[in-house]
Order: structure tokens, then sequence, then C-alpha cells
């Protein structure tokens, strides 16, 4: 599979989250500025078990960047997908890009550029 | 098969339950089958607070008693039966009611009665005694016909009768036989003081007054003429000159008892006869009658312990007080009087504000001997360390009263208390019982009060253990680390005023100026909800978007599946007939599972994020604004019908919870907050279990504070009695806003209350007496939250912008399957893991 055009980055929240649907995967995606980086990971929370992670709050835990679920606020690395308060459960993470002010996933990839 | 033995105790008051209470927390309780008689028609209560009855608390309030104590512990309680009648060779107590049991331990715990001088019309009409609630009724029921009420006794006691008496609308006075008020407590000049500060008060004192007849008054109901010819008009006399042990059983059945009353009893609180055994205001121990509860719950103790063959000694008690009498501080330590042999005499006194102090040294300048304490009474628990420790005194002992005027302190570390200082005297616990418990994990005031008891009687001792807490902690290497999280090196009290001093309005200000890091989910609401309380901006603002927590986000409250539930605002619970029709219509429309809440609105589940902003333009064009449940902030007051329907209804509950709501609503705050209004003291409303609870009273709204249902549950607080409508908004807007202002992270007023050094009577200086100044800062706080108030989800459906986060996914229309409902008792609900597999489910609505 290849690099799929998802939407603008108008439509992305800066420092905060959006849930896009790419090939019918629910993908969470975090805009990061000033930086200019956005994350995907997959929106299912494993704990809580609904796709809600892109409503979670962001921010950075010994410098990784994570996010905390919304529901029983587990933090998962955002260029990982591990879970911080359990390194057994780990959730997709998706490789994402802009490209002229277009965001792209490439749900094969995993791993983040730019 | 083993018989128990029969324990019978006589007289349940303050000693006799906390006997019972000790003796049923140790394993000998076992052994005894317990039997008490309760002359009095109820079971044990404060008496020491009896003038709060006056001032709003009820008789279940004051209770000792916790509600199923004696059916739990098996004890069998003769409520309204007097022992009459005991014969120790039978070894059998017989009651008036008739009543017969044969004991094999005894215990009198009977206490004492009010001493009424033999003045001649002593028994006239309206002239009363103070120290059963009845007493208090029947003075309630005296006041009602008369306009002037006296004491006779200028004793503690006599002072706290006068607060009762003032409390109840009576132009007050007090007559003292002795030169000074509190003779025994007091020195000339502290007595001149206090005389002084009650005076200020509006309460007439007469000193060196001998009363020799109660005749016919001109005005009132009775004259009280004195020795010196001066005569005093006065309605009600009320007599508290003293107590009388209760030794009249004794006496009866010849145990021996003191030439001046009081049954006799040795160290182990042993009478003549080694079955039975006297505590409290009834014994009398080295020809001394102890008048207070201390000594009276050592006896208790001691007793207990001597049952259970411990070797347990009575040996005296420190009658060291420290007390507010109507809101002055008086405090006295040991020997006030300096009769100790050489004893060195140093005071202080501060004629402006009311304040002296006076402290009795040995000859040496090393051991302070004795203290008192008038207007001020923050050196109290150093100086009582100092006294009863026998601690070395610092080498100029003035210092400990000298008032500082730099950083220099001059209080005793509690480093210096060795580990048998006594911290708490109600319940007697050590610094070393303390420094254990710590040990073993008590590491907070919380669990440290549960595991040893300390400051849950009086509490005095609360903000001594508090520093006791923080210096073992200190000590035995605990980390005690503040920060909010690794981003702030600061508390959130700390961020609150760096934000007013640098009048930041920004997150990002906030990293820059103050913090590392990006953030997390920890200071990002936390500063999102400092800036809103203050500066009170949109909180879907882009630059505060990103800080909010979900529920934030997106103005309702998420549930376990990622729906939300919807709560629109109905103050004070009042409802119209069309907008529950309309609010009915809109549940139906979009499917929603509706439910009553606690705080009496109703709650509207299962709805999706895109429907919220439709769901909410319906709301709002048939009235309704946002609830804020969502939110760290002002949820509902709760109301009572109140005196509009009502036929108990003292004051209109309901039109004063709206005004209320309306009020504060919108105010974000460091945790939710919740209010109440009672419109009589049957307290329907539960204003008692608020954060803010306020009950009509035939004098004005009274003011509860810090209450809280929940996982923790606490009595609020009666704060102010008797306002009108203005006062206690006033002091409510400067409640709130300190609260605002000083709480910790998700700290709820109990908490905070409980946390704070001085706990009420502090919050009361700042609030009422406006002590730090900060009163009109907290109004003008206040106001601006008010006057930039606006409905957040009117002001979001104006806004585009704000609305394009409203949907599942940001590129598709298409919803997310995973939420899907079942059916139960004719509404939706979530459907479960094993119901997704099995089930047709009702599918996305």
């Amino acid at each position: 599979m290849s690099w799929q055009d998802v939407c603008s980055i108008d439509d992305l929240q800066p420092n905060s989250g959006v849930c896009a649907l790419v090939n019918g995967r629910q993908v969470a995606l975090f805009y990061l500025i000033p930086v200019g980086t956005c994350h995907a990971i997959d929106n299912y929370d494993p704990f809580g078990h609904a796709n809600v992670l892109s409503r979670g709050v962001i921010g950075d835990i010994n410098g990784q960047p994570v996010v905390a679920s919304p529901l029983y606020k587990q933090h998962f690395n955002l260029q990982t997908g591990v879970c911080l308060e359990d390194e057994t459960v780990k959730i997709p993470v998706y490789a994402s890009r802009i490209n002229q002010n277009r965001v792209e996933i490439n749900l094969q990839e995993s791993g983040n550029e730019l | 098969m083993t018989t128990k033995k029969t324990l019978v105790v006589i007289g349940n008051g303050m000693v006799g339950q906390s006997f019972l209470a000790s003796l049923v927390a140790s394993p000998i309780k076992n052994d005894y089958q317990i039997v008490t008689f309760c002359e009095e028609p109820r079971a044990a209560y404060d008496r020491v607070h009896l003038s709060e009855f006056f001032s709003g608390k009820t008789a279940e309030d004051l209770s000792m008693v916790e509600p199923g104590f004696f059916e739990e512990h098996g004890i069998t309680i003769h409520i309204g039966d007097k022992a009459s009648k005991i014969y120790r060779l039978a070894k059998t107590v017989l009651s008036e009611k008739g009543v017969s049991i044969s004991y094999d331990k005894l215990v009198f715990a009977t206490g004492s009665y009010p001493f009424v001088p033999p003045v001649p019309g002593h028994d006239r009409p309206q002239c009363l005694v103070y120290r059963t609630i009845e007493d208090l009724e029947a003075m309630a029921a005296a006041a009602k016909n008369g306009k002037v009420g006296t004491v006779v006794g200028g004793g503690l006691l006599g002072l706290e009768a006068a607060k009762a008496l003032k409390d109840l609308g009576l132009k007050t006075h007090v007559v003292q036989f002795a030169p000074r008020l509190m003779e025994m407590q007091m020195d000339d000049a502290g007595g001149a003081m206090l005389r002084r500060k009650i005076e200020e008060l509006g309460i007439t004192v007469h000193t060196g007054k001998n009363t020799i007849d109660i005749t016919d008054g001109k005005h009132c109901t009775n004259k009280m003429v004195f020795a010196d010819g001066d005569e005093l008009e006065t309605d009600l006399v009320l007599f508290s000159a003293g107590i009388r042990p209760r030794d009249e059983l004794a006496r009866d059945c010849a145990l021996h008892v003191g030439a001046r009353g009081g049954i006799v009893i040795d160290n182990q609180c042993k009478t003549s006869d080694p079955d039975i055994y006297a505590i409290g205001e009834c014994a009398l121990w080295n020809d001394k009658i102890f008048g207070l509860v201390a000594p009276g719950y050592a006896m208790a103790r001691t007793v207990v312990a001597d049952l259970a063959g411990e070797n347990a000694s009575f040996t005296g008690a420190d009658m060291s007080t420290k007390l507010k009498l109507m809101g002055v501080d008086v405090a006295s330590i040991g020997d006030v009087h300096a009769k100790s042999q050489g004893a060195l005499v140093y005071s202080y006194q501060n004629g402006d504000n009311g304040i002296y102090k006076r402290l009795v040294v040995s000859q040496d300048k090393k051991q302070l001997l004795g203290a008192v304490l008038v207007g001020d009474n923050s050196g109290y628990g150093t100086l009582l360390q100092y006294c009863l420790n026998g601690i070395e005194l610092p080498e100029n002992p003035d210092a400990l009263i000298l008032p500082h005027r730099s950083d220099e302190s001059v209080g005793l570390g509690v480093d210096a208390l060795p580990a048998s200082a006594q911290i708490c005297s109600c319940y007697d616990v050590t610094k070393g019982a303390i420094c254990s418990a710590i040990e073993a994990g008590c590491t907070t005031m919380g669990a440290l009060k549960t595991e040893t008891k300390a400051a849950t009687g009086c509490g005095g001792c609360s903000a001594l253990l508090k520093s006791v807490m923080d210096c073992e902690l200190a000590r035995q290497g605990f980390e005690v680390n503040t920060d909010l999280c690794e981003h702030f090196a600061y508390t959130r009290q700390d961020l609150y005023n760096l934000m007013l001093v640098g009048e930041i309005k920004t997150f990002g200000e906030f990293l820059a100026k103050h913090g590392k890091g990006h953030g997390c989910e920890i200071c990002k609401p936390t500063i999102g909800n400092i800036l809103a309380s203050y500066w009170n901006e949109h909180i879907l603002e882009p630059e505060h978007l990103g800080l909010q927590d979900t529920n934030d986000t997106f103005l309702a409250n998420m549930q376990k599946d990622g729906t939300y539930s919807v709560v629109p605002r109905i103050t004070g619970g009042e409802i119209s007939p069309d907008m529950l029709i309309a609010l009915g219509q809109v549940g139906k429309k979009y499917k929603l599972y509706t439910k009553i809440t606690g705080g009496q609105r109703v709650d509207l589940f299962g709805a999706r994020v895109d429907q919220l902003p439709h769901i909410w333009k319906e709301l709002i064009d048939a009235g309704f604004e946002s609830g804020h449940a969502y939110g760290k902030s002002l949820r509902t007051v709760k109301s009572c019908v109140g005196s509009t329907w009502c036929r108990f209804g003292v004051d209109d509950s309901v039109g004063l919870a709206i005004e209320l709501e309306n009020r504060y609503k919108g105010l974000r705050s460091p945790h939710k907050i919740k209010f109440a209004v009672s419109g009589c003291t049957r307290e329907c409303a539960e204003a008692q279990s608020k954060d803010v609870g306020i009950i009509a009273t035939e004098n004005g709204w009274n003011l509860y504070v810090c209450g809280n249902g929940g996982m923790k549950p606490r009595h609020a607080d009666l704060f102010a009695t008797g306002l009108d409508k203005d006062t206690l908004i006033k002091y409510i807007d400067r409640f709130l806003s300190f609260y605002v202002r000083t709480a910790g992270r998700l700290q709820r007023t109990s908490v905070w209350m409980e946390n704070m050094e001085g706990g009420l009577d502090y919050l009361k200086s700042v609030i009422i007496d406006d002590k730090l100044g900060l009163g009109e800062q907290l109004e003008q706080q206040m106001q601006h939250v008010i006057d930039t108030y606006q409905c957040e989800w009117k002001t979001t459906i104006e806004d585009e912008s704000k609305l394009k986060r409203f949907r599942h996914f940001i590129n598709s229309d298409q919803q997310d399957d995973n939420v899907v409902f079942v059916e139960e008792r004719g509404q939706i609900r979530p459907a479960d893991a094993n119901e997704r597999k099995h089930f047709k489910l009702l599918g996305v609505a």
C-alpha cells in the first residue's frame, strides 16, 4: 500500500487530535506546533475498548511524545505506540507526512517521517 | 461455657460514653455484659459545645454516639431512666423505673450539677441553669418573653452561657462575684483585657458583685439586688457559678465522699469499694474535682486498663485550656498566678489590638511554669509543650511572647519535642505514636487522623499534628514533592500566583516563562482551569482548546463507549412543564437514555460528537443553557421547595438557589462545586453535605461550608449564622474566590479546609474579619467572572470554526461503528462485548 491523501492541515487541531477514516481504519492524528509534525496512531483504546484516543490530551513524558487516553488516562508513545503504564501493550502506529499542506498516511509503514 | 460478667455504667454523659468507647475497643469487652443508665432523654452529647445549639446546631449534631453504637456492641442502654439505689452487699443496682441489675463491676459517671447559690429568690420564674439540652430549651422559651438576660458567674462556663443568651437576642449581662472574669485561669491584667473584649461585643460585665436577693422587677420579670446596694433588672437569670459533683447515690450507699463532695477515688479510679469505680466530674482524686473532659477521658481509659489487668494509673491532669469565647482567644497554662517559689513574670500588652500575654518562669529562667494568653492564642501549642515537657527555655524567655516583626521564628521546633510529648490531649496521642504511624505508611493528615485518632476530638492540635507529620516525613527521608508534574516545579497555588503577578493569559506563555518540555494531561488542564477561573475566556478559543480534557473539549461528559451525556442547567431544580416537554422531545428525537441526576436535573446519555451541536441548538432554542456538568466548575444549587409551598418553610429556598446558581454558573474552580439551600432546619436539600450549604432560620440564613458527599463524606462546618442575603452573597463570593486562589489541583473544598493551617477559624478570619485585607479583591475577582459569563454552548454553535471538531471523522460523514446500543427497560444502553457478537444490535441511530 502506498501514501494516501487524508485531509488538509487546516482540518487538524493544533496541539490536539482529530480522527480520520483511512481504508476503513480509524486513525488518530495529532498535529504538533510550532514544530509542524503530525503523528498518526490507531484511534482504538485497548483498555477502554472504545475509539477515543484522538480525543486525549497530548504532551511529553520523560522526553517521549505521548497521548493520554481520555477514558482511563494511560499514556501511549506517539512514535512507538507502546503504553507507558504497561509495556506489553502496543497500539498500531502509522507513517504520516505533510505534503504541500496535505496530510498523507501510509497504513503499511510504521514509524514516522517528518 | 463461661458466663459473662456484668458491668454497669451509671451515667451516659461525655465521660460515660468515652468509657464505653474505650471499653469496646479493648479485648476485654467480650468478658462483660454491659448495661448503662442515662437519666437524660437522649444519649451522650457534646456539652462543651452546648452554646452552638443556638447558632444552628441540633441535638443530633451535638450527639457523641455513632449511629448504631449500642446495638453493634450489644450494650443495653436505659435512656430516660435513672439509677436510684445501689445495694452493695447484694451487688445490685435499682432504677427509678424499676429495672434491677446485678453487677460484677460498677462505674459511676454521674457527672455534676450546676451550683445555684442559696440567694433568696433563686427559684423564681425564669431563673435557670445551663447544663443540658433541656436547660437550653427552657432558656429559648424564656427568651421569647424577655429582653434582658443575666448570667451569674464569669467563669469559663458562664461566658459560654452569656454567648448563648446573646445568640438568643437578649441584652446580656454577666455578674461575677470575683474581682475579674475567669478568676482561676486569668491574672488581673488578663482578666481586664478579656473583660474589655467581651464588653466590645455588647455584653455588660459586673465584677465584684455579691447577689443578695432576687425579687420582682419593675420593667423586667426579675430584679437582682447586690450587697453594695446596686440593682439590675433582668428577665432571665442563668446560674453558672460552678459545678458540684453528683455523688448522692454514692453517699446513699456509704461510699467515701469528700468533705465538700465528690466520690473519693485512688489512682486506679477505684472508690472505697474495690468493685466500684468513679470517673469524670463526680470523682474526687487527691482532693480535686476535674471540671474538664480530657481528665475525665483519662480516668475512663485508666478504668478500662485496670479492668484488663494492666498496670495503669490516673496521675492527675494538666488543666491548661485554650478556647475561643465569643470569638475572643483565651488560653491559660499551669501556674498562671505565679504561686511557685521564686517565680518570675514576663508580660506583653498591646492595647491597640487587644492582646495580652503573660509568662511565668522558674527562678533560674530555664522552665516555663505557666502562661496566660488573651486575644491571640497562636503561641499556645508551643508554650504548652515547653511547660509539660520541661523543655529548657531560650535565653530570653520573653521572645516567646513578644511580637516578631521579621522573619525570625521563635516557635518551638517540633524536632525538640520528646517522643513522650502529648500532641492530642483528647485521645492521649503522643509524638512517638504519631511517628510510628508515619513509619507504618500514614503519610497524609487524613491517614494519620484515621489511624491514631489525633486531632479528631476538639481538633485543636491539628496544626501541631501537621508540623509533626511534615517534620517526621522529612526526617524519615520521604521526599515531599509538591511539583505539579515534570513540566512545572510549582504547585497549583504557585501557578495561580504566577499568573496574577505576570498577568499570564496562555499556556504557551506559562511554559516559556516557568516550565519546560511540552506539557501533559496534568499541567495542561490545570493551567487551562486556572486561566479560565481568572480571565474567563471561552475554553474552546484556539490557544486554550488543546489544554482541555475531553469533557471540556466537547462540552459534554464522555461515557465508557466514547459517546457523551448532555446536562442542561435547571437552576435550583425548578422547571416548567413546557421546558420538561422540550427536554423530553430532544431525548426522544435523538434516542437518548434519560436519567434524573442527584443535583435535581436531567442527564441525556448516548449522544455522538456529531449530534452534540444539533442537540444543543434545539435545547438553546427551547431556552436551556449549558449546565457545566463537564467542567471543574459550579454544578448545581439543589433546593427544597421552601416557604412558597411547604408548611414548615421559613424562607424562599428555591428563589435563593436560583439566584445563587445564576450568579456562580460558569465559574471554573479547582474541582467541581456543589451548593444546596434548605428552607428550614429540616434540611431536605441536604445542604450540610455540600461545598456551600445554606439553611433558612427565623433569624436569617445560616451558611455552612466545606461539606462533601461522595467517596469521603464530610459534614459541612457552620460558618456564619443569621445572615441577610447581601452579607451571605458577600461571604460566598469571598469564599469561592479564596478557594479558587489557594486550593491544590483537584482539591475539593472539604480537603482544602482539612489541610488549611488554622482550619475553620482561619477561614473565618479571612472571609468574615478580612484579616488578609483581600476581601474587596476577592469580590472583584468574582464580579469579573459574573460579568463575563457566557453560555459556552451558545457561543460554540454560533461559531463555525469551533464546530469543526464536532464530527467523528475529519474526512468522512460515517459514524463510529463501535458505538452500538441494546435496549433495556425501554431505553438504550451501550452493548457489552458479548452482545456485540450474539445479538441484533440497535446500531447507530
